[in-house]
């Protein structure tokens, strides 16, 4: 019973603080129609901006918003290669994924950056909340609730974005770029909003996991693509494919089962090393079930 | 004064190699605002890179297109679409399939104007859309809701249609905007074609393979063979045509090239 607990703990923990990132590859591959590898590189920008800011004196609010931007200027970039240079988005992905980890490097200035004697974020909650005499501890009971409250801010924020007339010119742009040109739309700049969007959730990502786990390393973002990948192909499989409300909602849900699966393997007495088999067995169950279920269904 | 004038527009397709053709050849030509004009000839002839170098698709090897008195030969797509419709023969082409009949009439009620953190789809829009659907008699203003992707191909074309028009376009193309539809469902798609025309007073370029609808609609019809416009009528000449005369007037002109009059042909019928 405590096993599961702890088990169930570690999902919500974990589950909300990457469902960042699963938003962030919901945009690019599932409404972009492209898996955009820049995520192997903005997912560690975020932990690097955000250690190299905290070690620095910096706020963790105010470092962890400069690491979000830091993502969206890398899908910028990303975004310019593919449009002004006509290269192939995923190539374009490759190659900003791979500039950036000289990036990280330099940022942090070492190849890890331990924080565990630093402010977090969510300390600086708890602290706040304290001020009121509620005598908050900074664990995961508090954590999960501050990262959920958060985690909804962004997923209503970015529900509501993609029912403006910019958002729905950007989810037109992925779906069907001769008509939405035809409608007036300059791509080029859609692509670009699209992607800065997109890799601004993942750093976010980033930096809230380097915050959580204590420490920033550089090959944190190593297969991340694919953890984002499954838990949205996992919600997907869920819930199919609807409105965009229930794709965020989805995302969100792949990822808190993910996770959970994830830390279930660990308890089952499989090593860290393992994780990426695991998660290639989930993709692939993720991809199968589908269809399997539409066999039986006939 | 014509809106629309293209001088001496070529363009050829791969250019400098074994394969090149020459799509459009020296195409002059001028369209008077308020014109409805109709276009027909083999495949090949080279109405649809005629259309294309109006949307801004196919940029011209040489020549120069003016529309409203403005150079817009190397104009990006995007920037001359605020004033210009454009349907194609595919349904998937010009609506978007995910996205919703409201939302799909959202994006183009914003042809050309900045887009930006308003709500799309409100309760005022959504009436619009009603008051615009209604006429059309096809019941789609009760699935406002409903994704574009669960229509009809002739549902997808009336609602392209109704894009293409809604946010005060200035020029329609329609290149085989009925191609792909069945009879029955293209004639009801064609007379809408013809009322929005009318009460718009759009001009208009329509590429069809139907001589019967070439002749039918619009007040000038032009013929095309390998890249030119080898025929270019208005007026009661025009109200004046019938489908042999216009089967001879292609023999004449292609001295009897009886592949292309066969495709000329096929769609002769309707």
């Amino acid at each position: 019973m405590a096993q599961l607990e702890a088990l169930v703990r570690t999902m919500f923990e974990q589950g909300f603080l990457f469902a960042f990132l699963g938003l962030g590859v919901l945009i690019t591959f599932r409404f972009f129609r492209f898996p955009d590898l820049t995520a192997e590189g903005s997912y560690p920008l975020g932990g690097a901006v955000v250690a190299a800011l905290i070690v620095s004196g910096w706020h963790p609010l105010l470092a962890t918003i400069a690491a979000t931007l830091a993502g969206s200027a890398a899908g910028v970039l990303t975004a310019l290669v593919h449009t002004k240079l006509r290269i192939n988005n995923i190539i374009a992905g490759i190659i900003v994924m791979t500039a950036l980890y000289t990036v990280n490097l330099r940022i942090m200035g070492a190849a890890n950056v331990p924080l565990l004697d630093q402010p977090t974020i969510v300390g600086e909650v708890v602290r706040g909340l304290n001020l009121f005499g509620l005598g908050l501890r900074d664990n995961a009971a508090t954590t999960i609730p501050i990262t959920f409250v958060l985690l909804a801010v962004a997923g209503f924020a970015l529900v509501r974005f993609f029912h403006t007339h910019l958002g729905l010119a950007v989810r037109a742009t992925g779906q069907n770029e001769a008509m939405i040109l035809s409608l007036g739309v300059d791509i080029d700049k859609t692509k670009i909003v699209g992607l800065a969007l997109s890799n601004g959730f993942i750093a976010l990502s980033g930096a809230l996991i380097a915050q959580n786990h204590g420490f920033s390393d550089i090959g944190m973002g190593i297969g991340i693509l694919v953890a984002g990948a499954a838990a949205v192909l996992i919600g997907e499989t869920i819930f199919g494919d609807r409105t965009v409300g229930w794709w965020v909602v989805a995302a969100i849900v792949g990822m808190l089962i993910y996770q959970f699966l994830a830390a279930a393997a660990l308890r089952v007495g499989l090593t860290a090393n393992d994780l990426k088999l695991v998660t290639a067995v989930l993709l692939l169950a993720a991809l199968a079930v589908p269809r399997f279920r539409m066999r039986i269904l006939k | 004064m014509s809106i629309l004038a293209l001088r001496a527009v070529t363009k050829y397709f791969f250019r400098g190699t074994p394969n090149q053709v020459k799509a459009l050849d020296g195409v002059d030509l001028a369209v008077a605002a308020g014109e409805f004009v109709t276009i027909i000839g083999s495949n090949g002839a080279g109405k649809s890179t005629l259309i294309k170098a109006v949307s801004g698709l196919a940029v011209p090897d040489e020549g120069r297109v003016e529309f409203e008195g403005r150079d817009i030969t190397r104009e990006p797509v995007y920037r001359r679409a605020a004033a210009i419709g454009r349907i194609a023969q595919d349904p998937a082409d010009s609506t978007c399939a995910v996205l919703t009949i409201e939302e799909n009439l959202a994006l183009a009620e914003k042809r050309g104007q900045r887009r930006g953190l308003g709500i799309a789809v409100n309760e005022a829009a959504r009436a619009r859309y009603r008051a615009a659907l209604a006429p059309i008699g096809l019941g789609l203003e009760n699935r406002l809701g409903a994704r574009i992707g669960t229509l009809s191909g002739g549902q997808r074309q009336t609602l392209a249609l109704l894009m293409a028009t809604i946010s005060g376009s200035r020029l329609l193309l329609l290149d085989e905007h009925l191609a792909a539809l069945d009879p029955k469902t293209a004639e009801i798609v064609m007379t809408l074609t013809g009322r929005l025309v009318a009460e718009q007073k759009l001009t208009t370029l329509m590429i069809t393979h139907n001589m019967q609808d070439a002749i039918r609609w619009g007040s000038r019809l032009l013929m095309m063979h390998a890249g030119r416009i080898i025929f270019d009528v208005s007026g009661e000449a025009k109200s004046a045509l019938t489908v042999p005369a216009l089967i001879a007037k292609f023999h004449e002109v292609s001295k009897g090239d009886l592949t292309d009059d066969r495709v000329l042909l096929s769609g002769g019928n309707g």
